[in-house]
């Protein structure tokens, strides 16, 4: 399957902590609150806007959890199109500086 | 179960303070009757001292965090600090008279995604708010700041403490908050002053008014709901907690003491000494109020209305002790349901043996029978 390259930054209106081995985040627009589990989790906490999706795909999902590459990066396109869609993250083509 | 109730349930078993309220002054350009602080206390934390705090609860896993007063605008260093809370990534809540909150300082605050702006407005009339507030205008300068706030999308929620001045307006306060689309709480409990001083709870309801507003659907929802007697309690209950004072919650002054909530004055520590950690976890305060279940509580437990009631630990502090009933509470509950509390019948009965007829006594006993 094609992957093409992105860059996902966390957006400046959410609030968010790690609670255990999960992270709670919430929307300072709407409040809508989100609980991601260790694998979102750790997509989220590597979204700083300047990493290449893939290489947190190959870093942070694929070594360090259990799954193939091929379920590592449908995860992560899940869980960032889900979180892009209520503007809790944001994906863009190229590097950012955040 | 919510999410939220998920979280909460997390953090207490992962010995989190999920929620902090920082005041960052207690000064006030406002004088409301029934405030329990002493406005003169001097010797406030700097602003790093102030942002050392809120990155150590960064660090310890707090999520909720308001910042109150006083007045916190008062501090010229007030947005300053709430850009450093939002840098940390809190959802962070202001509680503010707002009459300081121009169209810049809305603007500043929709601006640093401040989740909520929680606003007490005591009535609808200038003539009894105002006298409630001791500032001339305010109501005035307090309406003005919500239009501009909610006309930015700013979340603004209007808390009308009720008391014998302002019990009438509070179905006009509701309508008015329903006008300028913000939401709508009551708090019908005024409580002693920080010190200890109980003077200002004369200004409190009465039972019969405060069984009017349990008994106003508007307040209330569905009132014989609201209104029933407890359940049986179950062992969830009994091994469980009055409230989240100290266990995911805690109030820290703008002098660094540290206490498990605003409304529970007992001293755990201080932040200019200690880290927030080293009070978090090794207080012995703390210890000894988180070891305390409701089945530990000697009045309260065997009470009928153990399932419902909202005791205050806090309260019960200041009444004497931290496992002791919170009278207030005794008369929500009673005022709620007709049926009085065990620390209300043990007080009666003790009334009546001295020969002193106190004045629920007689309801008490035509209900036993």
């Amino acid at each position: 399957m094609a992957y093409s390259e992105k860059y996902v930054a966390k957006s400046t209106t959410i609030a968010s902590r790690l609670l255990g081995d999960e992270t709670i985040v919430m929307s300072t627009v709407d409040s809508t609150l989100f609980s991601l589990n260790p694998t979102a989790s750790a997509i989220w906490e590597a979204a700083d806007g300047k990493t290449p999706l893939s290489r947190i795909v190959q870093e942070k999902l694929y070594v360090e959890f259990d799954i193939t590459l091929e379920q590592a990066r449908a995860d992560a396109e899940e869980f960032i199109a889900e979180l892009a869609a209520h503007g809790i993250l944001v994906v863009y083509d190229r590097p950012i500086a955040q | 179960m919510s999410l939220l109730e998920e979280m909460n349930q997390k953090a207490s078993a992962l010995g989190i303070p999920l929620s902090a309220h920082l005041d960052i002054t207690w000064r006030c350009n406002e004088r409301c009757v029934h405030c329990y602080l002493d406005h003169d206390v001097k010797g406030e934390m700097s602003t790093e001292e102030i942002k050392g705090v809120i990155r150590q609860l960064a660090e310890a896993g707090t999520f909720f965090l308001s910042i109150s007063g006083g007045e916190p605008l008062l501090r010229q260093d007030c947005f300053e600090i709430l850009e450093y809370a939002r840098s940390l990534r809190f959802n962070v809540k202001l509680k503010t008279n707002a009459v300081m909150i121009g169209q810049k300082e809305a603007e500043r605050l929709q601006q640093l995604g401040i989740e909520q702006i929680q606003i007490s407005v005591y009535s609808h009339r200038p003539e009894i708010h105002d006298a409630i507030t001791k500032l001339p205008g305010s109501l005035r300068r307090t309406l003005d700041a919500i239009r501009r706030m909610t006309a930015l999308g700013l979340k603004v929620s209007i808390t009308d403490v009720l008391m014998k001045h302002n019990v009438t307006d509070g179905r006009h306060v509701q309508k008015l908050a329903k006008e300028l689309g913000v939401a709508f709480v009551i708090d019908p409990t005024i409580t002693p002053m920080l010190s200890g001083d109980r003077s200002i709870l004369s200004l409190g309801l009465s039972g019969k008014e405060l069984e009017e507003v349990f008994r106003t659907e508007e307040f209330v929802g569905n009132v014989g709901e609201f209104c029933a007697p407890s359940g049986a309690v179950d062992d969830d209950v009994l091994d469980g907690h009055s409230c989240s004072a100290g266990h995911t919650l805690v109030y820290i002054s703008p002098f660094g003491d540290v206490f498990p909530c605003v409304q529970f004055p007992m001293p755990c520590g201080n932040l200019r000494t200690q880290s927030f950690r080293d009070i978090w976890y090794g207080s012995t305060e703390l210890k000894e109020l988180r070891g305390v279940t409701v089945r530990d509580l000697p009045t309260c437990s065997s009470c009928g209305h153990v399932g419902s009631c909202t005791r205050c630990p806090g309260q019960a502090y200041l009444e004497g002790s931290m496992r002791g009933p919170s009278s207030a509470d005794c008369e929500k509950s009673y005022a709620r349901t007709g049926i009085p509390s065990a620390n209300m019948m043990l007080k009666s009965e003790a009334a009546m043996a001295s020969g002193m007829a106190w004045q629920a006594s007689a309801q008490l006993v035509q209900i036993r029978l």
